[in-house]
């Protein structure tokens, strides 16, 4: 039976832990930072020797643990990319924009536990000769600003940040920067143009990789919240050890956000892999089962970007038999393993690890409908095929769910959806405002059809033309 | 001048330069900062932040007509916030937001910002705000609340004093 | 060793790598680096190479001379890099060609380097849907005007539509409005709904022009080009936006609604507002000039020009054009005219004549007064003209061809020391006949200010007292000139010439930049080339046979002006030759 796993949110919800340093410190806080700075020069075979960053590094590799932000990238290998030899500052940025829709843990460990990530992050500056960090958080959450800055005005005065920290002659300054309501300050690229102050427009790669030319053109490493916190724990059991929990090439846990049509909605740490779908939803210790009386439409597994499952759906999942040969094995949607790499097999992915349920009572043409509202809201214009594309599906879904609707728009939609993704805009949100179109109309076409033919029967008695709608927003 | 640095924010505005090596990335936060002193960020201020950072106004004012936190005009003592995204939606975010309108004469259909005649009340619905799990939520100024029924919607505006 | 023209003043380069890549399956070696917009050598980037290949990639934001910024979307092709095997070496095919691993992204041709053995294809049917798809969003919102659009003819969207688009659109919503006639600032409109924010304009004011001033506000389809408000768009380079923006978007107040663009007979030509001497279009119809755009020229000006130069035309078809050939006051004829005067400089002793010719006539002009000057043992100058410079353009001399006049000995290096020798020889009656080509040294000479007028871009400095008393002890006054004015009212041989519009010929600029330009349009009236009147004049007073057609008279001066040594009309091509001044 699939359990919770609290390894980042150990303390977070028990009674009586405040987000003060005195009580981290009581929890055994900043001794990961400690551990760090004890690591010595090793002596490796043919003379060669490992710092102690390398071998920060080493762990956080052989740890296995993928970004939590979205992409699920190695994060190992992320730092791994990083410009050593420009001469250049190197800096770190902690993405807390937590803008993908579903998802809410970032929020968790900022308002209940900053000091796991301030410490998280020190690690990784240290690992990676950082001097200078920033968090970027969301400008929807100005508690967490708050909340952050107190703690690190806290690790300020305790020597866990600034000048020679703890006499390791290691110097890191960590500053909050705000966004101001903006899901693409998300995107990291847009996010480090956001925090030069200028309009949050992702860059091109090639040639502006962040690992080499990121933030003020120097190498730069963008890391989601969860990420760093993890670095503090792969530090502090070793990278072998963390790679223990979880499943092969989806070590470690993550925070699952579950919202929308289930009982429990919330929070759930879990080792990666090792709870499926179904469980989450319907296990007591998650999110309980839907509603009574309510059977499964749809689910969305990892944020809003991920393409839809539909209930029923079935999949072809890789697997090994008992000899250890790959076999097929056809399994059920709700019976994907809820990790990187099943529901990418899927077609989707767990993506920033947000599940939304929806029951047998959404209007699944809605439901797509308010996501195109916030995509056209938010894509920040730059490129040609987002920036029309975006708004285009909007205004279509908008008249599609105000009455206006045509029984072909089910096939426009997918026809303007498909000029988007795959390469042809500058960031991945391209991609995130397409994919929800794509795979709502591919596994819910009737439903797209049936709303517009219903619009055309009704004009066709009243004898009038589809009317153009301006879209509610802005 | 309509809009007039007082020393404080001088003061907060230099810290917040100190912590970026250009000068230009201290804007968003510049603006926050002016944004909670004065509620809005005039043209006047654009142009102060523009010196101060040694940038064109053009530069200030891209970004501040980028981010819809940052307001152009005053708005309402009490800013409301509803979250309008899909697991919002599905936890009955438009109904609330409809109550909101209703409540105070304003136009549900609106999803942009609406004052209030009475300059009390600005509401309008914003996209996800990171905590899905308990919808609806909205914010009133930088209080968030989670859960939000009607009845408790009464409640919060009955707070508003 | 003599000066010889040089024809670019280049050190010579580190030789550069060069690589093979294959454009739609035929192989092409390029330089793996090449200058980039600011001319730093980088690598080479698909649209670069496929440019070299003559293989048209359709680009919107791309612009050489601009930073690369990858936001239209139009130049997507698809591509192919030689596959790795496990030991990261290339896989080689039995033909021994690189096994090619397609790339299952597009890629944006403006932004990714090429690299050794890559492939590029620019015409797969994935490659024409993307570029269908991109036109057809960036046409969703278009107004669709065409008809009363100043870009028609010259639209980048118009002329791709037709190339690569579809026909019909399938949009059915609402379009986004946006604000239609905006006024930028003194000399530009914007048609917001037009424009499809391809950041030209921005990049072209804030990295070239050094003028933050444009920006994108709002968001997503809702972005829209402005300035700060109340802060006019004014630079002295906001007119180059037009050019550079690939719609109708941007259009020059100047312009506008003047004249289909597509009815403009375009001529090579320079602009003569100062001595940086822009490479320029002139566009005509019917004889009439309706704008200037700049030309390439990356010896010169790139390919931009300054606001000043390139709306500095309307003097040439003033209404107070000398159309008339005047002897004494009384209309006279080209023949009667030059005989008579030919006559009386002939008999003219050696020291009594003197030349104030302008530093805006030709080299080849310059070159025959000089031959006038030798025989007639005159003493000459021209007249200086200064006035503001900038960083990137404009130069603070403002006559076209400063240099032309010294190299042909018109002037010494210091323009101007013999306008006070000319003066104390009119004073004391040495000098009994002046000969003045385009300069009103009647109206400078007696106000001595500093003046700034349509027709002189530059202020005018002469300290000089050529005041109409003065004049007026002359026997005998010859001006040449375009305008009437206070000089011409006292000449004695009223000579009407052309302007450069006009006529053909060369300058050589403040750097020593020889660029030859076409002619336009006809001169008014009786007005004529001062190099045809000059050439029969010299050919009368000296017996020297010359030549007729500019090539001839250029070649000729060539040949003996040191400078000149080496070129020809021909060689000059259409962005001329740098000689050592
Ligand atoms: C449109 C868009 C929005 C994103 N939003 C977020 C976000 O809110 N938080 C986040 O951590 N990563 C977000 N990402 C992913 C980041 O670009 C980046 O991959 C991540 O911060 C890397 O951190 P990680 O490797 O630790 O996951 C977003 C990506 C895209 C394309
Ligand atoms: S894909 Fe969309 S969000 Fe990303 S850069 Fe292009 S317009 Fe902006
Ligand atoms: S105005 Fe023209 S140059 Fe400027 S962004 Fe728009 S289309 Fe491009
Ligand atoms: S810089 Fe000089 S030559 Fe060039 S356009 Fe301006 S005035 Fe004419
Ligand atoms: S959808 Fe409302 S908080 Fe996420
Ligand atoms: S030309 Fe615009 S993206 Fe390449």
């Amino acid at each position: 039976m699939a359990q919770e796993y609290k390894l980042i949110l150990k303390h977070a919800d028990e009674a009586g832990y405040t987000p003060d340093i005195e009580c981290y410190l009581r929890h055994g806080g900043y001794d990961t930072l400690k551990k760090a700075f004890a690591f010595q020069t090793k002596t490796l075979a043919e003379g060669k020797t490992q710092t102690p960053q390398e071998q920060l590094r080493q762990e956080v590799m052989t740890s296995g643990l993928r970004g939590r932000g979205g992409a699920g990238f190695s994060c190992g290998l992320k730092w791994s990319f990083v410009d050593r030899k420009s001469g250049k500052p190197i800096y770190l940025i902690c993405n807390a924009d937590e803008s993908e829709p579903g998802t809410f843990k970032d929020r968790q460990i900022i308002h209940k536990d900053p000091h796991q990530l301030i410490e998280g992050m020190i690690i990784s500056c240290f690992a990676n000769d950082v001097k200078l960090a920033y968090i970027y958080i969301r400008g929807e959450m100005p508690e967490g600003a708050k909340i952050l800055n107190a703690a690190l005005k806290e690790a300020r005065a305790k020597g866990f940040l600034g000048k020679n920290i703890l006499g390791s002659g290691f110097d890191c300054e960590i500053h909050v920067h705000r966004g101001a309501g903006a899901y693409i300050c998300g995107e990291e690229t847009g996010l480090i143009e956001s925090l030069e102050g200028k309009r949050p427009y992702p860059r091109i790669k090639p040639p502006y990789f962040p690992a080499v030319l990121g933030l003020w053109m120097c190498p730069t490493i963008v890391n989601n919240v969860e990420t760093l916190c993890n670095v503090k724990h792969i530090v502090a059991m070793g990278g072998a050890e963390f790679a223990k929990l979880g499943t092969p090439n989806n070590t470690g846990t993550r925070i699952v956000s579950l919202s929308g049509h289930v009982k429990k909605p919330g929070y759930y740490e879990i080792e990666v892999g090792k709870a499926t779908l179904r469980e989450l939803i319907e296990d007591s210790k998650f999110g309980g089962g839907l509603r009574d009386g309510r059977k499964l439409k749809a689910i969305i597994p990892g944020g809003s970007s991920s393409k839809v499952l539909k209930a029923g759906e079935k999949f072809k999942l890789k697997k090994k038999d008992a000899e250890g040969k790959d076999i097929l094995v056809e399994t059920d949607m709700l019976d994907l393993p809820y990790d990187f790499d099943s529901l990418a097999q899927a077609g989707t992915m767990s993506g920033s690890s947000a599940i939304i349920v929806m029951d047998d009572s959404v209007d699944i043409v809605g439901a797509l409908a308010n996501l195109s509202e916030f995509y056209a809201h938010e894509s920040c214009g730059q490129c040609t095929p987002c920036r029309e594309g975006s708004l285009w599906m909007n205004k279509t879904l908008h008249r599609l769910t105000h009455g206006e609707g045509r029984a072909q728009d089910a096939d426009y939609l997918v026809k303007i959806a498909d000029n988007i993704p795959g390469g042809r805009t500058i960031c991945a949100f391209g991609e995130a405002c397409s994919w929800p179109v794509q795979s709502f109309l591919a596994k819910f076409k009737d439903d797209f059809v049936a709303k517009g033919k219903a619009d055309e029967e009704r004009r066709a008695k009243e004898t009038s033309e589809p009317k153009k709608l301006e879209v509610a927003h802005h | 001048m309509s809009f007039q640095a007082t020393p404080e924010l001088e003061a907060e505005v230099n810290e917040l330069i100190s912590h970026y090596p250009v000068k230009r990335a201290a804007s968003l936060m510049v603006l926050h900062a002016i944004q909670e002193k004065f509620g809005w960020i005039s043209s006047d201020a654009v142009q102060w932040t523009a010196k101060k950072l040694e940038l064109q106004p053009i530069n200030v004012f891209e970004i501040l007509t980028f981010y819809p936190m940052l307001r152009q005009e005053p708005q309402g003592k009490y800013a409301i916030k509803v979250c309008r995204t899909l697991s919002c939606a599905l936890g009955g975010a438009y109904e609330l937001h409809h109550h909101f309108c209703e409540k105070l004469g304003l136009d549900a259909h609106k999803h942009g910002p609406q004052t209030t005649k009475d300059g009390k009340f600005t509401v309008e619905f914003v996209e996800c705000l990171a905590s899905c799990g308990t919808a609806p939520v909205m914010m009133v100024g930088e209080k968030f609340y989670e859960g939000v029924s009607h009845k408790k919607a009464d409640e919060i505006v009955a707070g508003c004093k | 060793m003599s000066t010889a023209a040089t024809t670019e003043t280049k050190t010579a380069a580190p030789a550069i790598e060069k690589i093979k890549v294959k454009i739609d399956g035929r192989e092409i070696e390029v330089p793996r680096l090449t200058a980039d917009w600011s001319g730093k050598l980088t690598p080479m980037t698909m649209i670069q190479a496929c440019e070299l290949a003559k293989t048209d990639v359709p680009h919107y934001c791309w612009h050489p001379k601009l930073p690369v910024v990858g936001n239209c979307r139009m130049c997507l092709v698809e591509f192919g890099t030689p596959a790795l095997g496990p030991d990261r070496k290339p896989v080689i095919n039995p033909d021994g060609t690189f096994k090619i691993a397609k790339s299952p992204r597009p890629a944006i041709a403006c932004a990714t380097p090429i690299s050794p053995g890559m492939e590029i294809y620019t015409k797969t049917p994935a490659v024409k849907q993307m570029r269908e798809g991109v036109l057809e969003s960036l046409l969703i919102n278009h107004p669709l005007d065409c008809p009363i659009c100043d870009q028609a003819g010259e639209c980048k969207l118009q002329e791709y539509s037709v190339d690569y688009g579809q026909s019909a659109s399938r949009f059915v919503e609402a379009k986004v409005h946006k604000p239609k006639a905006v006024d930028l600032g003194p000399r530009i409109m914007l048609d917001a709904e037009r424009c499809i924010l391809c950041t030209r304009c921005i990049r072209f004011t804030r990295d070239i022009a050094k003028d933050d001033a444009l920006g994108i506000i709002n968001r997503g389809s809702y972005n829209t080009i402005a300035t700060f408000p109340g802060m006019p768009f004014d630079n002295n380079y906001t007119l180059n936006t037009v050019d550079v923006c690939p719609v109708g978007a941007l259009t020059s107040k100047d312009f506008r609604f003047q004249m289909r663009a597509w009815f403009l007979k375009e001529t090579k030509s320079v602009c003569t507002s100062c001595a940086t001497g822009c490479s320029v279009l002139f566009g005509s119809r019917e004889e009439k000039i309706y704008r200037y755009t700049p030309r390439d020229n990356d010896a010169v000006n790139a390919s931009w020009m300054c606001d000043a130069g390139r709306l500095n035309y309307k003097w040439i078809a003033r209404a107070d054009r000398l159309k008339d050939v005047l002897v004494r006051g009384q209309k006279s004829t080209w023949t009667a005219a030059l005989n008579e005067l030919s006559d009386k400089l002939k008999k003219a002793p050696v020291g009594s004549v003197a030349i104030i010719a302008s530093a805006r006539q030709t080299n080849e002009e310059l070159w025959l007064i000089s031959k006038l000057k030798a025989k007639l043992g005159a003493i000459s100058d021209s007249i200086a003209r200064v006035g503001d410079a900038d960083k990137l353009l404009v130069s603070a001399d403002k006559n076209s061809n400063t240099n032309g006049a010294r190299l042909t000995g018109i002037c010494f290096t210091e323009m101007g020391v013999n306008l006070q020798p000319i003066t104390d020889g009119i004073e004391s009656g040495k000098i009994k006949t002046l000969i003045v080509f385009g300069e009103n040294i009647a109206k400078h000479g007696v106000n001595k200010e500093k003046l700034r007028d349509s027709e002189t871009v530059g202020e005018v400095v002469t300290e000089h007292s050529l005041t109409p008393e003065l004049l007026a002890k002359l026997e005998t006054l010859v001006v040449s000139d375009i305008h009437a004015n206070e000089t011409t009212k006292l000449a004695h041989f009223v000579l009407p010439g052309a302007t450069h519009a006009e006529k053909r010929g060369s300058f050589t600029n403040g750097k020593g930049r020889v660029q030859k330009f076409m002619k336009a349009v006809e001169a008014p009236g009786d007005a004529r080339a001062e190099w045809e009147f000059l050439h029969d004049l010299v050919h009368n007073v000296t017996g020297q046979n010359g030549f007729v057609t500019i090539e001839g008279l250029f070649n000729q001066m060539a040949k003996e002006v040191p400078a000149f040594s080496g070129l020809t009309w021909q060689a000059i091509g259409d962005t001329g030759v740098t000689v050592q001044i």
